[in-house]
């Protein structure tokens, strides 16, 4: 059950930093996901790890040993590609007892660890078969038994579950997580899809631009981001520009634009400050008319649509802001286009950002 | 408003099937009637005159001799080459210095000049006193047999490089980084999984070699001395006219083809089904040759042989080059005086024959190339295709040369120039249908099925997508097709005496090493300036076509 550490460590690809100055803390037996848009860094993050590219700047602990400078076949890892590289030339039997193999484990041994891992991701039947006459999620399985029948006890995953189809990738993620469980390793999985993320990982490093912008657990990472991108990134946000403009000893109160005003629990900014306040759509509540409500803010539909477990509601508010708002769909009541609503959110279920320097729409942008 | 009348009446008779397999109908007419047949089908014409060989046993044992050294050398030249171009071909593909980029230009120079000029590099390198000769006294390598194989290995080791070099590219290096992540050491990485995964390209590399050996006949001639192989057999023979000569002739001529496409086939049949020792590992071994001291030092023969056996031999003609710039043979050379005059018709010859043969085969090789690729006619008959396409590169040149010649002369009263021109089609016809149906085949047939969607007809999908997609193999493949007929002399001098320039170089070593006489002397110097023009003209092929190469967005 190998601990990882990354410290300070740093890569570029000319022009580009892919890792910027990165430290992190990965714990034996957890399963921890790299997650951010693409081109964020996490791949690079996880073949730093791995070995496969070696850092600029900055140093990579694999139980507690400094592995920097060891190649990746020295470092006891199993990594499983985003396109699972099977190799072609080889059947699945051949495939698995690649590592032991190479690591001259004996005959036996081979054979043995090879015929448990097939036996565990339920492939042993097709031993003989080529990747090319595997499925994509079978690929997938052998990919992983290969990774695992090395030995190793530290599983890095690179975007595993990307090939697959929307079905076989929900089934798959908690069989991964599983595995990962039961055999006591320490997963790392890279991923730009936060559901997957959100779903089977104990932690979750949020990246972007070559950089880390929290680590939580999937609920510190949804209840309390603490910035405005993993807000963004991590479930959905809606987003009200403004300033404070007030600050009393339980609350802040901010001036929305349209000399609008709500109450947040804020306690982090001064009065002037300009600011963007967060609001998961699943917490704003809708009601037809006008409402006397904390925080509430007038405003017609625009769009509404029914999604199955949910409906969606697209308002525009009174002041021009646009906010997204989320129910149940057996809990609502349904809405026509142009109808006049009232929108509120409770003030302890609201997140308050400094205004970002560069402007919203730039920070929020995934690229 | 011409232009598209014609682009309408091409698109509006391209949606009739009947017209586009009337194209691919004459398309395999013209390959079977003109490429294929007549090189096979022309030494049966005179197959009862080898009947008169067996006769005369010297002969006989001469050309068996012959035959015996042609394959023992392309073989043994074969394996070296990718035993030596596979180092290489990794160095320049995976290391990132930034004079590695010069090395793979400097590669391509001995593919690109003329194999006549190439020989005499080699001879003045190797044998003169000029050359290595001067610090090892007397003739270091003398002409025969060992010059032969240097000679073989220095033009046919640029065409494994080449090809490795674009493997190693094209690779998906994941499956090396997947095995280094199993535990496999870099050496046990390669020999496992990445070489494995390239065996077609490296028994693609060595065919190649093996017919570029197996069909050299001018440059081979130049360093040749005493010695013989099949194609000097034959040109000896069809000098020399002894008794029998047509009788030897015929069974050389068809001993080399039969073998040499025996062995292809064999190759193209069996290659995909030869297994690579990869179950066995020496880990503690193989992490030693995975050191950075054995791969520097890999690195560093690599260099070594290239600089030593290939480089500085191919260029050496340049200083002799020099020097007649110099001492004013130059102004003699354009002043077309003495032996000048032939000079600059041979080269005139040589690049129209060349354009000629470039334009026709252009023209003819497309409509094969898209049914290959596309398999328009089925994908049994497609790979039988396949595989004929590449029967004139496998046969000996000069051996091609006596079949056509007797094939056509048996029926027709051809000109010597047409002669000559269909003997440069058919050896290299295949340079560009390979170059053409592989760029094809790696273009995505839904840009194909979009246009239809939208309108296009066959012709218009072919002017709109397909040729700009893959203009750049069409570009290369007109290069290769280009520079093969401008090196061409073993076919040239078995169907003609017109004389090309690589022929009259040849002819112009064999005066001033006093093999045949001539009223006007020549000099070394004449040689050299002879050579070094055609090394310039091909430098100036070889800029272009690079220039070309990294243009951005190429196919």
């Amino acid at each position: 059950m190998p601990e990882v550490r990354v410290k300070n460590a740093t890569k570029k690809y000319g022009k580009i930093i892919a890792v910027d100055n990165v430290s992190l803390q990965i714990h034996a037996n957890e399963y921890f996901c790299l997650l951010g848009p693409s081109g964020c860094g996490k791949t690079t993050l996880l073949r730093l790890i791995a070995g496969l590219v070696e850092p600029d700047k900055g140093e990579i602990y694999i139980e507690n040993r400094l592995v920097t400078s060891v190649p990746p076949e020295d470092r006891g890892i199993g990594f499983v590609f985003q396109e699972y590289a099977l190799f072609p030339h080889m059947n699945v039997w051949d495939n698995v007892t690649y590592g032991p193999r190479v690591k001259a484990m004996g005959k036996k041994k081979s054979e043995k660890l090879g015929r448990e891992m097939l036996e565990m991701v339920r492939l042993f039947e097709r031993f003989d078969a080529f990747p090319s006459e595997l499925s994509g999620g079978m690929m997938q399985r052998v990919a992983l038994a290969r990774a695992l029948a090395a030995g190793s006890k530290l599983l890095l995953l690179d975007e595993p579950l990307g090939a697959l189809d929307a079905k076989i990738r929900n089934d798959l993620r908690y069989e991964l997580r599983k595995f990962v469980k039961d055999l006591e390793l320490t997963g790392i999985h890279v991923t730009h899809d936060q559901a997957e993320a959100m779903a089977i990982s104990d932690r979750i490093a949020v990246m972007r631009k070559g950089k880390i912008l929290q680590v939580g657990t999937p609920q510190e990472l949804y209840m309390h981001p603490q910035h405005i991108f993993v807000a963004h990134f991590i479930g959905e946000s809606d987003f009200l520009e403004g300033y404070v403009s007030k600050i009393t000893k339980k609350e802040s109160i901010i001036e929305l634009r349209g000399r609008l005003f709500v109450h947040t629990l804020d306690k982090t900014h001064e009065e002037g400050d300009k600011v963007v306040i967060a609001i998961r759509p699943e917490v704003l509540t809708v009601e037809k008319g006008k409402k006397r409500r904390e925080n509430s803010i007038l405003g017609h539909v625009e769009g509404f649509r029914f999604e199955g477990t949910n409906v969606r509601c697209q308002i525009e508010l009174e002041n021009g802001d646009s906010v997204v708002v989320v129910r149940p769909a057996l809990m609502t009541e349904w809405f026509n286009i142009g109808e006049k609503v009232t929108v509120s959110f409770p003030a302890e279920k609201s997140f308050v950002f400094t205004y970002p320097e560069r402007g919203l729409k730039r920070e929020l942008a995934l690229e | 408003m011409a232009h598209f009348s014609i682009t309408r009446f091409l698109d509006s008779a391209s949606s009739k099937s009947s017209v586009r397999y009337a194209l691919y109908l004459s398309a395999i007419t013209f390959f079977f009637a003109l490429i294929l047949i007549p090189p096979i089908l022309g030494i049966f014409l005179k197959w009862n005159t080898m009947a008169e060989t067996f006769q005369h046993p010297s002969l006989m044992s001469r050309a068996t001799a012959a035959i015996y050294a042609s394959f023992a050398i392309a073989i043994f030249v074969s394996i070296i080459d990718v035993v030596a171009g596979l180092p290489a071909a990794w160095l320049i593909s995976r290391e990132r210095y930034r004079w590695l980029n010069v090395l793979d230009t400097f590669v391509d120079i001995p593919f690109i000049i003329p194999t006549a000029t190439l020989g005499y590099s080699l001879l003045l390198f190797w044998s003169s006193p000029e050359g290595i000769s001067s610090l090892f006294g007397d003739s270091f390598v003398s002409p025969g047999w060992l010059l032969v194989i240097l000679l073989h290995f220095a033009f046919s080791y640029p065409v494994v490089v080449r090809v490795m070099v674009g493997a190693i590219l094209d690779y998906k290096r994941e499956y090396e980084e997947a095995a280094r992540t199993l535990g496999a050491p870099p050496f046990t990485a390669d020999r496992t999984i990445t070489l494995p995964i390239l065996k077609r390209s490296l028994i693609a590399s060595f065919t190649l070699a093996f017919a570029r050996s197996i069909s050299e006949t001018g440059a081979t001639m130049m360093v040749a001395g005493a010695f013989e192989n099949g194609p000097i057999f034959i040109h000896n023979l069809k000098t020399a006219q002894e008794l029998g000569y047509e009788g030897a002739l015929v069974f050389v001529s068809f001993i080399l083809i039969a073998i040499s496409c025996l062995i292809f086939v064999t190759i193209r049949l069996l290659g995909p089904r030869l297994k690579m020792p990869i179950k066995k590992v020496w880990l503690s071994t193989e992490r030693k040759l995975s050191g950075s001291k054995v791969t520097n030092l890999r690195n560093g023969l690599s260099l070594l042989v290239f600089f030593l056996l290939i480089l500085i031999p191919s260029l050496f003609v340049a200083l002799p080059a020099v020097y007649a710039i110099i001492n004013g043979t130059l102004n003699e050379a354009v002043a077309g005086v003495g032996n000048w005059q032939g000079y600059w018709q041979s080269l005139i010859l040589s690049y129209s024959v060349g354009a000629i043969a470039t334009l026709i085969n252009t023209i003819i090789g497309l409509p094969m190339a898209i049914l290959i690729a596309r398999k328009r006619l089925g994908t049994v008959f497609s790979s039988i295709l396949d595989v004929l396409v590449n029967i004139p590169l496998i046969v000996p040149s000069i051996a091609l040369g006596v079949s056509l010649s007797i094939f056509w002369k048996n029926f027709t009263t051809i000109p010597e120039m047409g002669l000559l021109i269909l003997a440069h089609l058919a050896i290299t016809y295949p340079y560009l249908v390979r170059s053409m149906a592989a760029a094809i085949e790696r273009l995505n047939v839904s840009f194909e099925e979009a246009s239809r969607t939208l309108g296009g007809r066959p012709f218009t999908v072919f002017r709109t997508i397909i040729l700009p997609l893959t203009k750049y193999s069409l570009f290369s493949g007109a290069i290769m097709v280009f520079t093969r007929s401008i090196s061409e002399t073993g076919a040239t001098l078995a169907v003609t005496e017109l004389e090309t320039a690589p022929v009259l170089l040849v002819k112009w070593v064999n005066i001033l090493r006093g093999n045949i006489e001539s009223p006007i002397p020549i000099t070394s110097l004449d040689v050299g300036l002879g050579c070094g023009i055609l090394i310039v003209f091909s430098f100036i092929i070889l800029l272009v076509s690079r220039l070309l190469a990294r243009r951005k967005g190429r196919y």
